[in-house]
């Protein structure tokens, strides 16, 4: 039912390319038959070829007209494989461009719930795994077929008998293909086990490399390998010498239906009238030992398409996720006050887990709100709130009296300016990761907003300054530079409101506190949002939301909370219990 | 290369049965033919059935020794290449054992797993393919040739011009397509980092609302992906119609050719078959052989950077240097020191502490705190300047029995998997259940035994099954159960809450013989008790001293203390 499903989704993806396929078809007809009517043609030049009796004239007839066949069929092979080539990288280039529309479409929820590893194979190999087996699979699937019902039929009309042998001998090598296989399974499953294990071994070893030196360790970190590693290769020659058997084995039937061949063959050749002429015979050890060829291709091919087709519904899976959809009544709007209002907001991930029940509370423009809790508390999930990263399930958010609902999403952030804790850079030039929100920035700009963030310092610091190429990791770059260069984003963009989660855990408090007070000149009479650990940080907001698994459990000014001798309270108190 | 073949020389037998077995197998392949030839020529021309059977049943014979040479083949190369890729990984890794902190910075996690893992595999299978193809291909290629040669010289000549010009046209492609290929791998390789780049940055990305931006980018790079592989596709396909060409444009020649010499009765038509048969198998096995060698251009390019990884890594040298005459325990005499050449992360540090003595290390991110105290264990040598324990200087000590003397717990707890016994016996292996009981509690961690299973709890890999600040005590009693002499706790309780740092300071001042403690810190609360307290900015020692006198003297410690204590002035 899902495979039918699956199916439809990707003929209608490949809709436009549908004459072009056809056409392929045809071209692989015509191969076929080019290729198996040739020895045909041979054949019947060396029935000519009667000691004593040799005509060169009648002999040149069927060899000229299997030479232009011959470069006819070439011809066809080429233009098929270039047409095949077309469509292939064509829709490869479709789905990946496709594929990454989606992700933007896509709501937080979803790329939440599935790991990057996950998206990004889908977008990468599954998507070749399903243009090499479909595509190329299909022609290749639709050649052998064709390959083998036209061997048949060939067969048949140059000689029954001979055809009904082979006919008859020729599921020998699919089943001796098959019972290694499945005798292999095992094997290979003890094999990948055992792979998996050394591969989490080395994995875990490698990365804490440096505690093993520290504690020198290596010898028994080596003799805890080796176990692993020696039956790993136990394991491998099994598999390996097992899984290799195949070849020869389906070439032994293959044999076998050459060796039928020949001696039937060679029996009906006798006489003075003979059944069949030593030509045919020659047309026969020819089909026969190419015959089984096709079939073994075949069961790779059905294998292969079977993934393809697993790999189409992956792919489908995520061309067809719900996209975030925007209110029809939504509109743009200009730079905000930045009043906040949470109005009877109630929020969960899950259906089964309410975090967020009936949440109110307001900030005045300009207003600091600090978000505090224990470690895994849920602060972020307010910062998915205030960017729409999430919509709430009941209640609404106002900015400055409207209801986020109702402003288009860009709109809504570019008025938020957010540094995350996990810091995101971009594979491109330092200055490409500053001007992020303001690609024209000049160059004073840019490094104006570096200083106001203390990050012009090291920034100067390396080999091409702002020209230094970085890529995703950062590099050789700190925790803290990396945070650095994420703030100077910020300073650069100016925005009116300012969401800053735990943005300087990874620098040090000197400069943390600097920053900081860039940050507060920068939002002067400007909403901001700030997710701290570091209580001392927090004392002076002006509003601070306490929340505790997934809820906000107090909100209010820090005397209040003080005097509420309650969550807060206690956590206050831990910080300076010395 | 020969590297490879230094390995594969203990596998002397098994690689060169299995080729010589496989030639074994061909040559039976190459007899067909012939067989065939007498079978017509024989047993159909004089009527003969029981000659066309005994022909048969010699085909049977051929089949059946075939079928054993390849299977044997198969073992012995099968034995042979993964009987190598488990000596590279064990020497690989071994290499690793011998790594320096230096080396690996600069080598990499990812680099020495993709060593171990994807070339060694790579290398297998290159073996493997290599002992069972290298040989038989071009054997029966050109056994071919010698065989149509030895049935008629001028039928043969057919071959002589076939043969170099598929040669020619298969390795003129490959030779093209081979690069190209690797240049479509890396475009895949950069279309997926963007891939993997939109979605770990998709919250940044949209809060900035750079999503057109970003996919013009990723268009920009599927577009070039999509140009080089048709282009280099295009060249590709040309193999098999060129190829398909030339050998049946071959065959129709070799017919014609033999027509002729057939009327001259210098053929027979068995003869012709048979050099028919010949000419077809070349194709096959030159497909095979084409294939074989893109897998071979990989596992070259494998066993290359296996090869370069041998040659990595600069081992620590012991040399020799004066002792100082001291009751110090551990001195720092005007040290210098850089991750590479011409950059200093630490310049001219000096100070001394007495045994059981508490230094604390406090200064910003990136200010050398790390560093210096990495120079103890000699997890790095220091460039200028001598570091000294008990007036020896550390690098004429052996690295192995140094480290055994110093308990590190560092930044990041790391732990591995296997029982919390078996982490703790890292320290010390000779250590009995009460020292390490002891070493538990004195690092805060009883609770850690008595919610889980005690001393035999199994820790998943990188002891993920435990909290953040249960893993970094843990990694505390680890360094304890050696009862080291020195103890370097580099940033280790961050986290911890301020209490349960506390109680873990004291617990160690209160030990038996308790160690010269060195405390690694962004928060004045953590060394403001010590005994010594180094200040560090940008690799500088700015203050030297106890809390109070720092306070007075110290300008950047006091903005730390300030920035920690009093109340953030931040409108």
């Amino acid at each position: 039912m899902k495979k039918n499903h699956t199916i439809r989704k990707v003929l209608a993806y490949i809709r436009p390319y549908l004459v072009q396929i056809l056409i392929t078809l045809l071209l692989s007809l015509g191969v076929v038959a080019g290729t198996l009517y040739t020895p045909i043609l041979i054949g019947r030049a060396i029935d000519l070829c009667v000691a004593g009796q040799i005509h060169m004239d009648a002999i040149a007839r069927p060899l000229l007209a299997a030479a232009v066949l011959i470069l006819g069929t070439s011809l066809l092979q080429w233009l098929l494989g270039i047409l095949n080539a077309n469509i292939t990288y064509a829709v490869v280039r479709k789905m990946r461009r496709d594929a990454m529309c989606k992700i933007h479409r896509l709501p937080l929820s979803y790329l939440d719930a599935h790991r990057v590893g996950d998206t990004v194979n889908r977008v990468i190999s599954d998507v070749d795994t399903f243009s090499d087996g479909l595509l190329l699979g299909f022609t290749q699937f639709f050649t052998g077929v064709g390959t083998i019902l036209g061997t048949l039929v060939f067969m048949i009309v140059l000689n029954k008998w001979i055809a009904l042998l082979v006919f008859a001998l020729t599921p020998l090598s699919l089943f001796v293909a098959k019972f290694i296989a499945e005798h292999t399974h095992d094997m290979f499953l003890e094999q990948s086990r055992i792979k998996a294990e050394q591969t989490a071994l080395i994995n875990e070893t490698v990365t804490a490399q440096k505690v093993i030196i520290a504690f020198s360790q290596g010898k028994q970190s080596l003799e805890k390998f080796d176990g692993v590693n020696r039956r790993l290769s136990k394991c491998a020659v099994r598999a390996l010498f097992y899984s290799s058997l195949t070849n020869p084995s389906t070439r032994v039937v293959n044999n076998l239906v050459y060796l039928g061949v020949a001696l039937v063959g060679g029996y009906f050749c006798i006489g003075a009238a003979p059944l069949m002429s030593v030509g045919t015979l020659a047309v026969f050890l020819r089909y026969a030992n190419q015959y089984t060829k096709p079939f073994n291709e075949i069961s790779g091919v059905i294998t292969e398409l079977q993934n393809a087709l697993a790999c189409a519904e992956r792919i489908f899976e995520l061309l067809d996720a719900d996209e975030i959809a925007e209110l029809p009544t939504a509109t743009d709007i200009d730079r905000v006050d930045g009043s906040i209002v949470f109005d009877c907001v109630s929020f969960s991930y899950t259906r089964e887990k309410k975090l967020i029940k009936d949440f109110n509370f307001s900030a005045a423009a300009g207003q600091r709100i600090a978000i505090v809790g224990p470690t895994g508390c849920g602060k972020t999930t307010l910062i998915n709130l205030l960017m729409r990263f999430y919509d709430v399930n009941s209640g609404e958010i106002r900015l400055d009296g409207r209801p986020t609902t109702e402003i288009l999403r860009p709109a809504l952030r570019k008025n938020f300016g957010m540094v995350l804790q996990d810091t995101w850079l971009r594979e491109g030039t330092i200055r490409d990761n500053i001007t992020m929100g303001k690609p024209n920035a000049t160059d004073e700009e840019v490094i104006a907003a570096a200083k106001a963030a203390h990050a012009h310092h090291f920034i100067t610091t390396l080999p091409d300054g702002y020209d230094t190429y970085i890529d995703e990791s950062g590099g050789a770059l700190s925790a803290g530079q990396k945070q650095l260069l994420c703030i100077s984003r910020i300073m650069l963009c100016l925005p009116p409101m300012l969401i800053l989660d735990e943005a300087t855990s990874s620098i040090d408090t000197r400069t943390e506190l600097k920053i900081q007070n860039a940050f507060a000149t920068l939002t002067k009479g400007k909403t901001s949002f700030i997710v701290a650990h570091r209580l001392s940080t927090v004392r002076t907001a002006d509003c601070i939301l306490v929340m505790r698994d997934g809820n906000i459990v107090e909100h209010g000014t820090h005397e209040e909370l003080l005097a509420q001798n309650g969550f807060y309270a206690s956590l206050w108190n831990a910080q300076f219990s010395i | 290369m020969k590297r490879i073949f230094k390995y594969l020389s203990k596998y002397k037998i098994e690689s060169v049965l299995a080729p010589l077995f496989k030639m074994l197998e061909a040559t039976f392949e190459l007899l067909v033919p012939l067989v065939i030839k007498k079978l017509i020529d024989v047993g159909i021309v004089q009527g003969d059935r029981m000659y066309i059977l005994s022909m048969c049943g010699l085909l049977v014979l051929f089949c059946a020794i075939g079928y054993i040479s390849a299977v044997t083949a198969q073992y012995f190369s099968a034995k042979a290449a993964v009987g190598v890729a488990e000596d590279l990984r064990h020497d690989l890794y071994a290499k690793v054992q011998k790594f320096t902190y230096r080396d690996l910075d600069r080598i990499g996690v990812s680099n020495i797993i993709t060593r171990l893992i994807g070339d060694v595999g790579q290398v297998q299978t290159g073996i493997n393919m290599t002992l069972r193809l290298l040989l038989r291909s071009p054997f029966i290629v050109f056994g071919a040739m010698i065989m149509a040669f030895t049935i008629d010289v001028k039928c043969a000549l057919v071959f002589a011009v076939a043969i170099p010009l598929l040669l020619a046209v298969v390795f003129t492609i490959m030779l093209v397509t081979i690069p190209l290929f690797v240049k479509v791998q890396e475009n895949l390789e950069r279309i997926l980092r963007v891939i993997r780049q939109n979605l770990t940055g998709v919250r940044v990305i949209r809060a900035f609302g750079i999503e057109q931006k970003e996919s013009a980018a990723f268009d920009r790079e599927n577009d070039a992906h999509f140009r080089l592989s048709r282009f280099v596709s295009r060249i590709s396909v040309l193999l098999s119609p060129l190829t398909y060409l030339i050998i049946n444009i071959a065959i129709v020649v070799l017919i014609y050719t033999g027509a002729i010499r057939m009327e001259y009765g210098l053929l027979t038509q068995g003869a012709l078959i048979a050099l028919y048969d010949y000419m077809s198998q070349i194709l096959i096995e030159l497909i095979k052989f084409a294939n074989f060698v893109i897998l071979l251009t990989k596992s070259a390019a494998s066993a290359a950077r296996i090869d370069e990884f041998f040659a990595l890594g600069e081992p620590l040298a012991r040399t020799s240097a004066p002792d100082i005459e001291t009751d110090a325990h551990l001195i720092f005499d005007r040290v210098s020191f850089g991750y590479t050449a011409g950059t200093k992360v630490l310049s001219d540090i000096s100070f001394s502490a007495k045994r059981g003595q508490t230094i604390g290390v406090i200064g910003g991110t990136g200010s050398g705190k790390t560093s210096l105290v990495n120079l103890i264990p000699r997890f790095y040598d220091a460039d200028v300047g001598g570091i000294y324990l008990d007036g020896k200087n550390v690098r004429t000590l052996d690295a192995v029995s140094l480290r055994h003397r110093i308990g590190v717990v560092p930044q990041k707890a790391e732990l591995f998997s296997g029982s919390i016994r078996e982490n703790l016996a890292f320290g010390n292996p000779d250590a009995t259940e009460e020292e390490m009981l002891a070493a538990v509690h004195t690092a805060q961690g009883d609770d850690i035994l008595c919610e889980k299973e005690g001393l035999d709890t199994y820790l998943a890999e990188g002891g993920k099954n435990l909290s953040g600040g249960q893993r970094q005590r843990l990694t505390i009693a680890r360094a304890l159960v050696a009862d080291p002499e020195i103890l370097i706790l580099d940033d280790s309780a961050s986290a911890l809450d301020y209490a349960t740092d506390a109680r873990l300071r004291a617990a160690i001042a209160e030990r038996k013989d308790p160690p010269t403690t060195l405390i690694v810190s962004q928060r004045t609360a953590a060394v403001m008790h010590a005994d010594l307290i180094l200040v560090l900015d940008r690799g500088c020692l700015v203050g030297k001293g106890k809390h109070d006198d720092l306070m007075k003297s110290c300008e950047v410690y006091r903005e730390i203390y300030e920035s920690q204590f009093k109340e953030a002035d931040a409108e």
